[in-house]
This record gives structure tokens, sequence and C-alpha cells, in this order.
């Protein structure tokens, strides 16, 4: 295991994310922001408590995960998409480093940015909304888990798109809508019993849940449930890149 | 001497079915300046970026530094630094920051002071603190060349050093390659210039198609390559032309060859007391198409 590698990969990486501060904060805050103006004070205030929690505090574990997911998605895959772009891809094909230190750097630097992320919007979200977190280590877990996970989903991306349409594509096309139907902003139990089920098959649902009920005592499935599946898309995110570094995928002729 | 690169029957195709090397053999000694010759599309970057992991190889071995290139990939490369063709630069990041990036990437632990040295070595110390976008492009070939010595390679593959690069600075170049190859440091370059490969190398490798043709001393390659011609329009038509000329067909133009280092006045002064009458003379060097051309004769009729 080359260590020298993974600090400079997490260095270079940090200090990107230091260089665009304003960009890399203000804007998902600024939209968090927006959602709990709106649907937390606006609209919410004329809805029922769900579950026995207000709409306001109901829909903060969802907003938290709707940015974790997309802004781990996105770091992670420009991160990657960059050097592959301006050709600078070369040194990482000629150094010392396997798949090991290339996800650890890259991901591992993604992943932090995202966590230092989520911690700011929940920050924010408290001014908005008084909430409570009924189990703080397992809303960690969950923080963590999903930065990584989505990091590495966002890292796969990266390698495989070759336009920066591409590298938008999969976020607004696929994350965005399973986002939106992943019970950020509603309980699954509200919808049709049909529904119900479709819907457990959008591996969001269970992010979302698992949050939730970390914030609440609440979830729509089992905890357990939650993070086991969290950790099995790791586990296939780590295969898949895995498999591409040893293959060369879209990396090497 | 040892060979620190050891490259035994390699073949790459591409997907697109273009075959860039076919079945190179080619040992590099320890401490030589070697300089692959050959035109564009000879499959030059192949090789290079074959040996250094960025392109796989369809067949064959490399053995760098002792190590295969494949199996034992992370001791292979630790020992080599690439300066590619391409000046892909990380344009936001100061000097400083990508030179200390690429030492820690190659598993070497954070050193100020070599850092440093390598800078000053390349007159990029004053810009250390600016951003890469900022310099012109014969300071990013330096800071691409400051990147592949920021670990301390024992092989240094230099892929086009001087294509588009101005005087002083390929003069710079050539100086920093000899200080390199004195404190140790096996040099392999490639170029498309003649005199480029006669300044620098101690041998010389022509390369033409995907196949290595020749890989021979300097001073015995250029003799077989550095030929000039001395072409004569005559006056009077002769009838039969010196040891080393020839002749046209209309008996009106006498072609003379000789060596990169011989002076055209005697052989004019011998033609004159020869009673040949001269119209004009033009002399032409033997294009690197036609040496290729003559390598490639030369080879299929042995």
């Amino acid at each position: 295991m080359n260590v020298y590698a993974i600090k400079a990969i997490y260095r270079f990486e940090m200090a990107r994310t230091f260089r665009t501060l304003t960009q890399s904060i203000a804007s998902p805050v600024l939209s968090t922001s927006l959602y709990f103006i709106v649907f937390g004070s606006a609209i919410g205030g004329r809805m029922g408590a769900i579950d026995g929690v207000s709409y306001g505090a109901f829909i903060v574990p969802g907003l938290v995960m709707l940015s974790l997911l997309s802004e781990s998605i996105s770091n992670a895959s420009f991160g990657i998409y960059l050097p592959k772009w301006s050709g600078t891809i070369y040194e990482l094909h000629s150094a010392p480093v396997g798949p090991a230190e290339v996800i650890l750097g890259y991901v591992g630097a993604a992943a932090s940015k995202s966590l230092m992320l989520g911690a700011l919007i929940l920050v924010t979200a408290r001014v908005f909304v008084p909430y409570q977190v009924e189990h703080p280590v397992w809303m960690v877990l969950f923080l963590v888990l999903t930065s990584t996970t989505f990091s590495m989903f966002g890292f796969i991306i990266g390698l495989w798109a070759d336009s920066f349409q591409k590298l938008q594509t999969i976020p607004l096309m696929v994350v965005t809508p399973l986002t939106f139907l992943g019970g950020a902003f509603y309980s699954i139990k509200m919808l049709p019993p049909f529904w119900q089920k479709v819907t457990l098959v959008n591996p969001v649902v269970y992010l979302i849940s698992g949050m939730r009920w970390a914030f609440t005592g609440t979830g729509d499935v089992d905890v357990v449930v939650s993070a086991g599946a969290t950790f099995g898309f790791l586990i296939i995110c780590g295969a898949v890149i895995t498999y591409i570094f040893k293959t060369g995928w879209r990396l090497k002729t | 001497m040892s060979a620190i690169v050891s490259i035994k029957g390699l073949n790459k195709t591409y997907a697109s079915g273009f075959v860039a090397l076919k079945s190179v053999d080619l040992e590099i000694k320890r401490g030589e300046i070697l300089a692959l010759l050959g035109p564009n599309g000879a499959g030059k970057t192949t090789l290079i970026n074959i040996v250094c992991g960025i392109v796989k190889p369809t067949s064959g071995t490399v053995i760098a530094d002792g190590h295969d290139i494949q199996r034992d990939y992370r001791r292979a490369r630790e020992a080599i630094g690439l300066v590619p063709q391409e000046l892909s630069t990380d344009a936001f990041e100061t000097v400083a920051a990508t030179v200390r990036f690429s030492r820690g990437l190659f598993g070497k632990k954070r050193d100020d002071a070599h850092v440093e040295k390598v800078l000053k070595a390349l007159t990029l110390w004053d810009k250390r603190d600016n951003k890469i976008m900022t310099l012109s492009g014969g300071m990013k070939r330096r800071v691409l060349i400051a990147k592949a010595l920021s670990h301390e390679p024992t092989i240094l593959f230099l892929d086009e050093p001087t294509a588009g690069v101005d005087v002083e600075l390929r003069h710079d170049m050539w100086k920093m390659v000899r200080g390199l190859r004195e404190s140790g440091v096996t040099v392999i370059l490639t170029t498309h210039y003649i005199e480029e490969a006669q300044e620098m190398a101690d041998r010389i490798g022509v390369i033409n198609k995907g196949e290595l043709l020749l890989v021979e001393e300097k001073a015995a390659l250029m003799k077989k390559l550095g030929k000039r011609k001395l072409i004569v329009e005559l006056a009077e038509p002769i009838a039969e032309a010196p040891a080393n000329g020839t002749l046209s067909n209309d008996k009106k133009t006498l072609t003379l060859t000789f060596d990169a280092g011989t002076t055209v006045g005697p052989m004019l002064g011998e033609l004159n007391r020869a009673g040949v009458q001269i119209a004009d003379v033009r002399t032409e060097e033997t294009s690197l198409e036609d040496i290729f051309v003559g390598l490639v004769h030369g080879k299929e009729a042995a």
C-alpha cells in the first residue's frame, strides 16, 4: 500500500475543495435553506404532523440525504473526470498505485467534503426548524456510509463519462428522481398500497428511512435493513471500481 | 553494462486494429542516453507508454530496473519518471504543489529540499507559487520535467521533449539531460530530429511503422545516416562518373555522396582539375524519410 500516494491525492483534492469553497458550500446551503423556507415554514405550517413529528422536522433527514447524495456524486465524479479531461491522468496511470490508493484518495476526499457539507446543512436546518436526534450514533453512521457509498458511485460515473454532458446525466436523470420519490418529502405510508411495494425497489428509500429513524425513532423500513442495503451498495460500488482498474475499462487503451 | 530496461517480443494492436508495435526487442543499458528516432506515428510514444504503464501491451514482456512492469508494477514504476509529449497540467495548481503531489503519488516521503533542488535546476524556483495556467508553454514543459524528477527516478523517459520548444530551452534541456546522466540516471528520449539524437544520445534506435529497425552506437549510425549529396549540373556531358558519384541518364547531372562532416570545396577542386565544366551546384541532405526507406530496403535485402 502506497500511503504517501493516498495522502497526496487526498490533499490535492481537498485543496481543490477549499479553492472553490464558495461554490462548494454556498450553493447547497442556499438550496437547502430554500427548501426549508418553502416546505418547512410556508407549506409545512399548514400540514399536520407525521408520526408525531412536525412536517418541518420530518423533512430534515430527507433534505440532508438529498444534499449528501447529489454532492457526493458530483464531487467524486468531477474529481476523477477532471484529470481524464485535462490529460493529467497519465500521471495516475504511470504511478505505483493500485485501485485501493486511488479509491481511498479520491473517494475519501469527496466523502470528507460531503460530510462537512452535511454537518453544515444540519446547522442551517436548526435555524429554521427545531429538531431532535434520537440516535446520534446511527445518524453519524448513516452520514458516513452514505457519503462514502455515493462518492464511490460518483467516482464510477466520472470514470464512465467521456463528456461533461454525461457527467451531468446520471445525477440529473436518475438520482434526483429517485431521491424525490424516495420519501424525502413524504412517508411512503402515504402512498397507495401498490406503490408502497414498488417504491421499495428504490435504494434511496432505505437511506432516507434509515436517516429518519436516526432522527425520530420511526422509519418506513427497519433500520438494520436500511444499513444493510446501503452497505451492500457500498460493496457493489467497490467491486465495480476494482474491476474497472483491473481491466483498464475507459482508462487505458 | 547491464540492461536497466529489457523489452522482449513487445506487440501492441489497438482496439481499432491499428498495429502500433511489431515484436519489439530492446535492451537499454544502465546509465546511457538512448534516443528513439522515427517519424510521427512510428510507435515511439506507444513503446514509452507501455513501459510506463499507460498503455497495456498486447503481448510481450518488459523488465524495468529488475521488475516486471505488469506483475510487479509498483516497484517498476517507482523507478520510472515520464515527461509526456502533451502539455497536460493542472491549470489551477501552483508549481510547487503539483511537484510535491507527484512525489507523494510515486510513494516518496515529502522532501521540500529535493523539490527546491529540482525547481532551481529547471529555473522554476521563482515561479513556485504561480498557478500553472499563468506559465508559458516552455515553462509548462519544465513543470512536467520537474514532476517527473520529483521522486528521484533512475529511469527517465522524455517523449518529444523539444517539440515546439525554443532554442534556449532546447539547449537547457540538453544540458539538464547530460547532468542527469552524470548522476546515474538512464534517459530515453524520442525525437524526430536527427540533429537532436546526434547531439544527445549515446545510442540511437530507429523505429518506423512499429518496427525497431536497428539500435546502434551513435558514431556508427551517424556515419550511415549522416550522408549528404552534392549535385553538380554539368555544362558539358562527361562519359564517366568518379568513384563516389553517379551520373544521370542524360549524362548532364552528377551526384556525389559524402559524409556530413566533409567539406565541399576539395571535391569541387578535384572536378575542376579533372576538367569537368560546372554549370551549377547545390547540396542536399538525406531526409529522414530517405533514411527510413534505405533502412527498410536494407533490412529486406538482408
